[in-house]
């Protein structure tokens, strides 16, 4: 089985890689490409650990093949903070505690950035929704939904930054 | 050392700073167990029984071997075959033995999943495809699964040298039920017939999983000297040195154990499955290896806590006083003995002041993974049992729920059932301030016509102290370094760094912590048992004295006058009074320019063993609405109330309220093992084995009461373990409350809702 050459876009730089035509994309970012951000919890869609966005859409990279990157736009956990810049999002998990193992984190920060992006103004339930595809089996939660809507209304410009 | 008295104002200790290594959480750069690497690193995978109970009549290995890319292929035959010996090294007693057995099959297949063989291979397509070629031959044997079928005569019996234990007369045949466990108090057999009132129960819980979201994950290397060196995940880097060493037969000393960021454990990561297969992997093949379980191996093989069967009787007095309470408790073990039954003997009465006690306990084999610790190991589910009967007797004897326990509930002097006497503890407080949350002060309203209830139930754990260590050193520009031995799973190193900054009398942010491996730091216990506050904490807090110490020495130095005309206040030595001298202050950094020429570098190590961990109690309300048609149980409102000695970073002190009580939810609602006829999980994945999401609670109200633990120097309780404990009693008493009917079987599921609604509304009709 020959690899597959993939010229894709990750976190606004461009990259190649070679993957076997069976690999998943969580693989290519983890193995093979190093971005260790995005973490594999179950494998099968089920936890978000390994929530990416590509092309604008929320997606569980592992039920994505790596082959099925090329010519996108796909942003990790990595690329989520401006250089040392965090993100709203990342800011508010800090300061609102919203992690303790940190595992589930890069996922629910993702997760948190693309509902943001699609809905600045979500209602708690709608964010509860939205997040309901991410497992954290640390905080029950409470802390994250807290951190996701105080940050969204400070990328409303409700509250000062 | 009483912090609480002398130190009124602190200016650390109780604020909520960011997390020291929250940046790397929340930007993806944080090294959990997977996301290590080494140079050559081969990849290791296991072959599991596909059977619950089978003979392992012969392994050939000698395809597999033959498969290009394959380095090295073990089985049980590569480690020694240990003799029973009980260890204390996790979090409760292990067994040598057993634990070798159960990381990889010696004779028999005990359960699905059980590893019975292990393969290195150049990538994970080749060491998977190893695994098949592996060619294991099973006389298949009969099964039992649940507990009360595996403690009947004729059951299938799992170890043909297992005979039960503390029983009269010593049995002469095998059993699977492993041991006896019995506390009395009192005369409770006499003291129910002079009881006015009974109420009784039987309760089944079913296993669930820690569910953990970071997968077993480890990376090894072996020198050719034997000198080895461990990267993995785990609740604690000196647990995993000491097992490998002994299930290898290797020194302790040719072991460096890393530990590297931990994805929660809640008990589960308190002993090794694969770091054990990995160092002989890579002692055979010469190469660094690396593994991690997929999720199905997670749940087939890893975890899970009892599921049991518990039946309750609880005897009172018109006016509330309860005189009698009873309780024998039948808990899976797994395919080893070594269930939590005796803390669940031990927790469910253990809030309680009753003259007249009786509780009886089983520990049971059958053929499931073996069971693990699991928060606050073997309480939740005796809890769930004496919540409910409480409750029930609550209602029968027409007494608010929070009298009831108020009127019983253990205060200072109380002696337990299982024997010691409770001091400075902060149940009443606790009830308490249940009382006067806004929660329980706020009516329930009913919400589009449906049924809504509201329940409460309490918790209690122990919490323990043990073996700890911490050091403090201060760097040449006055920033500190701290290093602990207890993996951080949840905040620790906030803590640590918090109340190392408060001895020294510097800013937070001046004090960076880290997790030391077992070469760099003294021994220190597992991170569990609620212990790493309260024992690593005080070990991190004595050598910040001892570096104050030094401090005030070394100033005394520079200033030529003796260290006791030296204060240290606010992170500056001073001189003690005008007769001292008059000098400029001195800060830390000050001194530590200086720290060559008046006697070295400034540090400081403590290794301890703590005592006095103080027991914590919790209360929790919850708000149901039943759906009648459909079974589904929404929880519309909750509140979880605990003593928690004093909160270090009150934000860590609620996560942890919070997060045990989501767990707890999931436990009473929805997550349960399910069998098929062979014995075979049917569910290891999140999709069916359900733990709550985010859409499925609501926002948790922790409210912390702060009734100080007098030995620990700023009156710190463990907190991590209480708050799952009365989930299940709480939700159970809201859906009585809401439908009439007592649920005893959990998870208190849909289908199990809807069948129970069935049946009360067929009694009615008939």
């Amino acid at each position: 089985m020959s690899k597959h050459h993939i010229t894709t876009t990750i976190n606004g730089e461009p990259v190649e890689f070679l993957c076997e035509p069976q690999e998943t994309m969580l693989d290519v970012l983890r193995n093979t490409l190093n971005l260790t951000g995005s973490k594999e919890g179950c494998a099968s869609g089920d936890c978000g650990a390994c929530s990416i966005i590509c092309d604008g859409k929320l997606m569980c990279s592992c039920l994505m093949l790596g082959v099925e990157a090329g010519g996108h736009e796909i942003i990790t956990i990595e690329g989520v903070a401006n250089g040392d810049e965090l993100h709203p999002v990342q800011r508010k998990f800090l300061e609102h505690a919203a992690l303790q193992c940190g595992f589930c984190t890069p996922g629910l920060i993702v997760a948190s950035k693309a509902l943001l992006d699609e809905n600045p103004n979500p209602t708690e339930e709608e964010a509860r929704y939205w997040l309901a595809g991410n497992l954290c089996r640390c905080t029950g939660y409470d802390k994250v939904i807290r951190a996701v809507m105080d940050a969204a209304a400070e990328m409303r410009g409700e509250v000062a930054a | 050392m009483n912090y609480i008295v002398s130190k009124p104002e602190l200016k650390v200790v109780g604020t909520r700073p960011v997390r020291p290594d929250g940046v790397d959480k929340v930007t993806g750069r944080a090294t959990f167990g997977a996301d290590m690497v080494l140079p050559g690193m081969v990849w290791g995978k296991v072959k599991r029984s596909p059977h619950a109970h089978a003979r392992i009549v012969s392994i050939d290995t000698s395809k597999a071997l033959k498969l290009p890319g394959v380095k090295a292929v073990i089985t049980a035959e590569d480690f020694p075959n240990i003799a029973s010996e009980e260890a204390f090294v996790g979090e409760g007693p292990m067994n040598f033995r057993d634990l070798s057995r159960n990381c990889i099959a010696r004779d028999k297949a005990l359960y699905e999943g059980h590893a019975v063989a292990a393969v290195a291979a150049i990538s994970q397509a080749v060491a998977d495809q190893a695994l098949d070629l592996i060619d294991v031959t099973y006389e298949v044997l009969p099964h039992v699964i649940d507990v009360e079928d595996a403690m009947r005569p004729d059951a299938p019996i799992l170890h043909d040298d297992l005979f039960t234990a503390n029983v009269e007369p010593k049995p002469t045949k095998p059993s699977n039920v492993s041991k006896r466990v019995y506390f009395a108090k009192g005369d409770a057999a006499r003291a129910f017939a002079s009881a006015d009132v009974v109420v009784e129960g039987r309760y089944t819980t079913a296993p669930v999983h820690q569910a953990y979201l970071e997968p077993h994950a480890c990376v090894v290397q072996v020198a050719s000297d034997g000198q080895a060196i461990v990267y993995s995940s785990s609740q604690g880097q000196f647990m995993v040195r000491a097992y490998c060493a002994k299930l290898l037969g290797w020194d302790i000393a040719n072991i460096r154990a890393v530990p590297l960021e931990i994805g929660g454990g809640f008990g589960g990561k308190t002993l090794v499955y694969l770091e054990p297969l990995a160092l002989a992997l890579a002692q055979r093949s010469g190469r660094p290896v690396k593994m991690q379980m997929t999720r199905e191996e997670v749940f087939r093989a890893s975890g899970p806590t009892s599921g049991t069967v518990i039946e309750v009787k609880i005897g009172a007095r018109r006016d509330g006083t309860i005189v009698a309470a009873r309780e024998v408790l039948k808990y899976q073990a797994g395919a080893f003995p070594g269930s939590p039954v005796q803390p669940g003997c031990m927790c469910g009465f253990a809030m309680y002041d009753i003259a007249n006690v009786e509780v009886i306990g089983y520990d049971v084999v059958s053929n499931r993974p073996k069971v693990a610790a699991y928060r606050a190991p073997g309480a939740p589910m005796s809890s769930y049992a004496v919540e409910s009967a409480l409750d029930d007797l609550a209602r029968k004897l027409r007494i608010d729920p929070i009298v009831l326990r108020e009127q019983n509930g253990a205060r200072e002097g109380t002696k337990t059932h299982y024997g010691p006497t409770h001091h400075n503890i902060g149940f009443l407080q606790t009830l308490e301030a249940a009382k006067q949350s806004e929660h329980w002060k706020t009516p329930l309203k009913a919400r589009n016509g449906g049924a809504v209830g509201r329940g409460i139930a309490c918790g209690f754990w122990f919490n323990i102290g043990g073996e700890s260590s911490g050091a403090v050193h201060v760097n040449e520009d006055g920033s500190v370094s701290v290093v602990s031995g207890s993996p951080d799973i949840g905040g620790s190193r906030a803590s640590m760094a918090m109340m190392a900054a408060e001895v020294l009398g510097v800013p937070v942010d001046k004090v960076r912590p880290i997790v030391g491996d077992t070469s760099s730091i003294g021994f220190t216990h597992v991170t569990g048992g609620s212990r790493v506050t309260f024992a690593t904490g005080m070990a991190v807090t004595q050598a910040s004295e001892g570096v104050v110490e030094q401090l005030k020495n070394r100033a005394a130095q520079i200033w030529e006058i003796p260290p006791e005309a030296v204060d240290w206040r606010d992170g500056k030595a001073y001189p003690a009074g005008s007769n001292a001298g008059a000098f400029e202050p001195l800060d830390l950094a000050e001194i530590a320019l200086r720290a060559g020429k008046t006697g070295g570098p400034i540090s400081s190590e403590v290794s301890l063993n703590a005592q006095g961990a103080g027991p914590g109690f919790g209360a929790h309300i919850c708000d149901v609405e039943v759906d009648r048609e459909t079974g589904q149980v929404t929880i519309l409102r909750y509140t979880a109330v605990q003593d928690v000695g004093k909160a270090i970073h009150p934000s860590y002190v609620e996560g942890q309220i919070q997060g045990g009580a989501a767990q707890g939810i999931g436990w009473a609602l929805n997550e349960e093992y399910i069998y098929n006829a062979k014995g075979q999980m049917e569910n290891p994945g999140f999709l069916d084995y359900r733990c709550p999401v985010a859409s499925d609670l609501p926002l948790i109200e922790a409210i912390m009461v702060e009734v100080p633990n007098p030995r620990h120097p700023f009156g710190a309780r463990g907190v991590g373990e209480v708050p799952i404990v009365p989930p299940m009693g709480a939700v159970g008493n809201a859906i009585r409350d809401a439908i009439g009917i007592r649920m005893t079987d959990l998870p208190m599921s849909p289908p199990k809702v809807r069948a129970a609604v069935d049946a009360d509304n067929g009694q009615k009709a008939a």
